[in-house]
């Protein structure tokens, strides 16, 4: 019965179920389907595939992460894929150490980038991330509290709508200037790669490949849980309440910058997750990663597959990332216009995005 | 040979003895004859005889001796193998094209240097060429020649020349002439025995910005033993440093103010379409960069005429970005009035729909765009502070566009009419403003606005596909931090924002200076959520 | 010892931090009978005063009524006891012990101060029921709100409400799809299950029926007593139904206060309402 207040059970929520079963056929399928089907037959899956698949899964991931702020809290963040990236930079440093010696310069302390601009000694901020768990720690930490300070200053002094969007914009795009800059220890440019392994398992190989796969897969099925599990409870209303009627809800006596707060932090942090397991798989980060197009597409996954569903923009990542492998890979041209066109034409006529499509077609079924 | 025989000191007596007299009552004394002696002299080509040669000529007080001399000194005088006589020589259309210095007629064309061979000077008489050329400068009769002339006495000073001078300036008429004077002469007194005489001349040196007399007073602090004397000395060196921080400031706030306008000029047509109408144009950078193909093409259709194809590109881009801008506004736009957010992101699309569009009809590369001649070059206030003059021109268009968009929206019907719409739309609507139409003008004005912004860019910046990304975030950050929907504010915003940077620049660097202003912003809006000069009323708050 | 335990007292946390001192004692405080006390208080908007010197008191339990022409400057009354607007000059306490000029919004509905709006605003996409549930007085903290579970006896009372606002039949459907009228109910239902000791009413019956106004004017009095209530109105059959005390707000300050009859034939407020 829909009459309740909804307790947020997963039987109610069709399209959350049907994603979570396909993920898991998936996360079992694709490894039997690489490790144990032979090369030459046509089910197999190759490793680049696999790499590809769970790449796709981390910008869901990240999807997710940003329909949580703008699906339900109305904070269009056009600055989520600078969490993202920090959360790949965190675990791209980690890489760095542990290739140790095996380097070009072969210094067994410094990255060969260090070594290259003349330096001597490790930046203060590179040490312990020898360490993996003080790694991931810095993967959940460093978005986390950055999301932390910067929400507190904007949300206590009531920025909203386009001038929160646009100041998260420019945070973004600060972090890309002052990454690209040789002095700030990031590898400047060319940003932190040539990573050899992880937690001992060679990068390369095709088990470590799976095994990232799978994470990446788990990431995404605990952090869209953790999401339905937000928006279902009593917070996710307050949520919504805010996006549409942010100073009534002050007036019933909710701390509404608090709310926004906490969310948007968690959000940022699972884009730091999504941004550590990207890392390792594309074998790259670069300042490019903070560009504020990035970061705005991410919004155009979220808007396609339809906001304030989750599970939408996790299909919307999925199709449109799809589409950019294909149509760059067959048109190179192509892919801006394809890019842009979705953008009018969904805003347009698909306010709803896919899922809003798929809901009405339920409804008349 | 009677010219032989004079003695060397003898002979600079009379060169210089010469050289006042000409510089006295210029050509009254003067033995014509002396210039052909000198320049059979200097024909010779031996070093002996070349130096009594210049001074032959350069006492002689023919007009044409100037010319000679410099021929000299720019080793462009040779003797012709053939005949044996003097020419000038210039690289011509094919070979060289010869000068008699004696008649100052054409002598000729030479087809390689090999006919030729050239008289060799060595440094002492290169220094009696600079010195004699100097003292002819001073009696030119044109006060331009004059006063370099004198700078160039002002680098290396010596008792002759500081001589002739003190003669020279009892004559001088130009008052340019006779300061640049005034000053060498005081920097030669620097050198006098006399406490009193360099105490003096300290006194005239006081806030002098001639890089020779900072060295020389640098010199003069390092060595003086009067300590009277070193008391002045130091207070006309703070003096002077003083003045030259304070010119240094003035060119920071030149350079702040032309990138100021640079920001202004990008962020004004945002003003009109985020501030007065609310709309979020996120294809703005594109409509400027627009603007600035639009130059390049007019440049390409009209080659040879780059300064008339820069003026006639400013209707031009006005009329391609603002027509653009109006398919956008009636195609897009318009179904999203009252969702900013979904705006944003539709507009942001068609960006990158034009961009790639430009990538694709005209090349992915940069476009080359022509700087007419009178953008180039630069207006020298003094020996440190010059304002180059394509900063300027961008200075006075930014004020240029301003004032128009301003009055524009001040005083036609149609600004009334954007206003009363951006207000209350309903009620604009009811009492007859065809509120369809007003949207699509003034979006239209907004984007045709960030088109002629885009001509001036292209003089500034490399133009191609991503120039409007470059410039889209700066342009908001103007806009928002000016105050939306006020003009002043986005013309103050911009140009402190720009004068800021350029502060900053020196110490932090470009990249550096242009976060901290990011991040200076990003804190700003926290204080003033609403900019610097906020909307009021009750429809503000929201 | 003395300065030991000086010494003690000023280093106490809650002294060296300023955050950790409690902003008042925030037990509200009638003993003196009276709820909220508004003294010469001033608001200027851009060189418009659109409240001057205005000094209003509220008894506890009162029902009080306020009526005043356009732009008297009630609801900017109402905006500055709950903190959207704050006065250029002037004090508001709520009981002896709470200075609401100190207090945002939140903090002030958490008191026990609810408003319903002039133009009602109830959280669209939200069920009706759910629109109640967030109204509800709880811990409104981020946390707590996280692990909420409604519990029966809440149940219980968000069934109460709903009949007395009469949306029983509409609890699951969306607050967007409710007519002007219903949204009025709902706004006042969120009212109550805020359960304030203070209740702001701008204009409850706006767009009603007059038997609704009937069931209105009925609700008001019976909360009256438990509850102080403010409620500003124009319609004067309503007011007459409702009030004992009614006070006439005039260009930002009050022109009369008294019974309705009093005030009605106060020849200062003729002249306002007629003359002017
Ligand atoms: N934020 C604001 N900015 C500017 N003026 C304001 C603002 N808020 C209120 N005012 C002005 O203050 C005056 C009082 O407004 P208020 O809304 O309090 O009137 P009111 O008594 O509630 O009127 P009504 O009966 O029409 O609701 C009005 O003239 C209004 O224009
Ligand atoms: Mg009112």
């Amino acid at each position: 019965m829909r009459s309740d207040i909804q307790t947020g059970r997963l039987q109610l929520d069709r399209g959350g179920q049907i994603f979570l079963i396909l993920l898991a056929v998936t996360t079992l399928l694709v490894p039997i389907l690489n490790l144990a089907v032979p090369t030459d037959s046509p089910l197999h899956v190759s490793t680049f595939t696999v790499t590809l698949l769970g790449k796709y899964l981390t910008y869901a991931l990240l999807a997710v992460a940003v329909d949580l702020v703008w699906g339900y809290l109305g904070i269009l963040s056009l600055g989520h894929g600078a969490f993202f990236a920090l959360g790949g930079y965190a675990m791209g440093m980690y890489l760095m150490r542990q290739i140790g010696d095996r380097g070009v310069y072969g210094n067994p302390d410094l990255p060969d980038f260090m070594v290259f601009l003349n330096w001597h000694e490790l930046p203060w901020f590179w040490h312990g991330f020898d360490q993996f768990w003080f790694s991931a720690l810095m993967v959940v930490l460093v978005p986390g509290v950055l999301a932390f300070v910067f929400g507190w200053l904007t949300f206590r002094s009531r920025v909203t709508g386009v001038y929160l969007s646009i100041i998260t914009q420019a945070l973004t795009y600060a972090l890309m200037l002052a990454f690209f800059r040789n002095e700030m220890g990031f590898g400047g440019n060319n940003g932190l790669t040539d990573f050899k392994d992880l937690l001992g398992f060679d990068l390369q190989s095709d088990a470590t490949r799976i095994g990232l796969f799978i994470a990446s897969a788990l990431a995404l099925a605990g952090g869209y849980l953790a999401c339905r599990y937000l928006v279902n409870s009593k917070l996710g209303r307050v949520a919504v309440a805010i996006r549409d009627a942010e100073s009534r809800t002050r007036f019933i006596g909710y701390r509404v910058e608090q709310v926004k707060l906490w969310i948007f932090a968690f959000s940022a942090v699972l884009a730091g997750i999504a941004g550590a397991l990207y890392v390792p798989q594309v074998g790259i980060i670069n300042p490019g990663e903070f560009s504020p197009l990035n970061s705005i597409e991410i919004v155009v996954w979220v808007a396609i597959g339809g906001r304030a569903t989750l599970y939408g923009a996790v299909l919307g990542a999925l199709l449109v990332n799809y589409g950019k492998t294909y149509l760059t890979g067959v048109m190179p041209d192509a892919w801006l216009f394809a890019l842009g066109g979705l953008f009018v034409l969904v805003t347009l006529f698909l306010p709803q995005g896919i899922a809003g499509l798929l809901r009405r077609k339920g409804a008349a079924a | 040979m009677p010219v032989r025989c004079l003695s060397r000191t003898g002979l600079r007596a009379r060169l210089i003895a010469a050289l006042l007299l000409i510089a006295l009552m210029p050509g009254a004394f003067a033995d014509p004859g002396d210039f052909q002696q000198g320049a059979a002299l200097i024909a010779e080509n031996r070093f002996a005889n070349l130096e009594d040669g210049v001074a032959l000529v350069a006492a002689s007080g023919d007009p044409k001796a100037r010319q000679l001399l410099l021929a000299l000194q720019g080793s462009d005088l040779y003797l012709r193998k053939s005949d044996r006589t003097l020419v000038i020589a210039a690289k011509g259309a094919d070979g060289y094209d010869l000068t008699d210095p004696l008649t100052g007629e054409s002598a000729g064309t030479a087809a390689s240097k090999r006919e030729l061979k050239r008289i060799r000077i060595n440094n002492r008489l290169r220094s009696q060429l600079s010195a004699a050329i100097a003292g002819l400068d001073l009696s030119h009769q044109d006060p331009a020649v004059r006063l370099s002339g004198v700078n160039e006495m002002l680098a290396n000073l010596d008792d002759d020349g500081l001589k002739l001078l003190r003669e020279r300036i009892q004559v001088e008429t130009d008052t340019e002439v006779r300061e640049a004077m005034t000053t060498a002469i005081a920097l030669g007194d620097l050198d006098s025995a006399d406490p009193e005489v360099r105490l003096q001349s300290l006194d005239v040196l006081q806030g002098n910005l001639h890089p020779a007399v900072r060295g020389a007073i640098r010199r003069l602090i390092e060595t003086d033993a009067d300590p009277e004397v070193l008391k002045s000395a130091q207070r006309v060196q703070d003096s002077i440093e003083f003045k030259l921080e304070l010119y240094s400031l003035a060119e920071t706030l030149f350079f702040g103010l032309s990138l100021g306008s640079v920001l202004v000029l990008a962020a004004i047509g945002l003003a009109i379409t985020f501030g007065v109408m609310g709309v979020i144009n996120m294809a703005h950078g594109e409509l400027i960069m627009l603007g600035a193909y639009t130059t390049y093409l007019v440049q390409q259709l009209m080659p040879g005429h780059i300064g008339l194809a820069l003026l006639l590109a400013i209707p031009a881009a006005f009329m391609v970005s603002g027509a653009v801008g109006i398919l956008i506004e009636r195609g897009v736009i318009r179904f999203l009035y009252g969702r900013p957010l979904e705006t944003l992101l539709a507009t942001f699309g068609i960006s990158l729909i034009l961009q790639q569009l430009v990538r694709t009809l005209i090349s992915p590369q940069n476009v080359p765009v022509a700087n007419p001649d009178w953008m180039s070059g630069s207006w020298q206030i003094n020996s440190v502070l010059s304002l180059t003059m394509n900063r300027m021109v961008i200075i006075a268009f930014c004020l240029i566009v301003f004032s128009a968009l301003y009055l524009v929206m001040r005083k036609t019907a149609l600004g009334l009419q954007v206003r009363a719409v951006s207000q209350n739309r309903a009620m604009a609507r009811a009492m007859g403003v065809r509120s369809a139409r007003v949207d699509a003008l003034t979006f239209g004005l907004g984007s045709g606005i960030a088109g002629v912004a885009g001509v001036a860019l292209s003089q500034l910046t490399n133009v191609g596909p991503n120039l409007g990304q470059t410039y889209i975030i700066d342009s908001f950050m103007v806009v928002v931090f000016g105050g939306v929907g006020n003009l002043w504010g986005t013309l103050v915003a911009g140009m402190s924002l720009g004068v800021v940077n350029k502060i900053l620049e020196p110490w932090a660097g470009a990249v550096l200076a242009k976060i901290l202003v990011l991040v200076f912003i990003i804190l700003f809006i926290q204080k003033r959520p609403r900019g610097l000069f906020p909307q009021k009323g009750r429809a503000a708050e929201g | 010892m003395k300065t030991l335990d000086t010494l003690r007292t000023t280093m106490r946390r809650d002294q060296v931090w300023d955050f950790m001192r409690p902003k008042q004692g925030l037990e509200l405080d009638m003993s003196h009978g009276t709820i909220l006390y508004l003294e010469d208080i001033s608001v200027t908007f851009d060189g418009f005063r659109a409240i001057d010197h205005l000094n209003l008191y509220i008894d506890a339990g009162e029902l009080r009524c306020i009526i005043g022409p356009n732009g008297a400057g009630k609801t900017t009354m109402m905006d500055i006891i709950t903190g959207k607007t704050r006065p250029d000059t002037g004090t508001a306490w709520f009981g002896q012990t709470i200075d609401l000029l100190r207090l945002s919004e939140p903090e002030i509905a958490s008191l026990g101060i609810g408003r319903k709006f002039q133009k009602p605003t109830v959280f669209e996409p939200l069920s009706v029921m759910e629109n109640l549930e967030l109204a509800m007085a709880a811990d409104k903290r981020v946390w707590p709100t996280l692990r909420a579970r409604l519990t029966a006896e809440q149940r219980t009372r968000i069934d109460e409400v709903l009949e007395t606002i009469g949306l029983q039949k509409h609890r699951a459907q969306r607050a967007g799809a409710l007519s002007h009228g219903q949204k009025q109910w709902l706004e006042i239902g969120m009212l109550l299950m805020q359960d304030p000791y203070l209740l702001l009413v701008d204009e409850p019956v706006a767009g009603m029926t007059h038997q609704e106004m009937d069931r209105t004017a009925e609700l008001l009095k019976s909360l009256a007593g438990k509850h102080s209530v403010v409620v500003v109105e124009h319609d004067m059959d309503f007011v007459r139904s409702i009030a004992n005390k009614v006070t006439v707000l005039h260009q930002g300050s009050v022109l009369a206060e008294g019974t309705m009859d009093e005030v009605q034939n106060d020849p200062r407020v003729i002249e306002v309402y007629l003359g002017g």
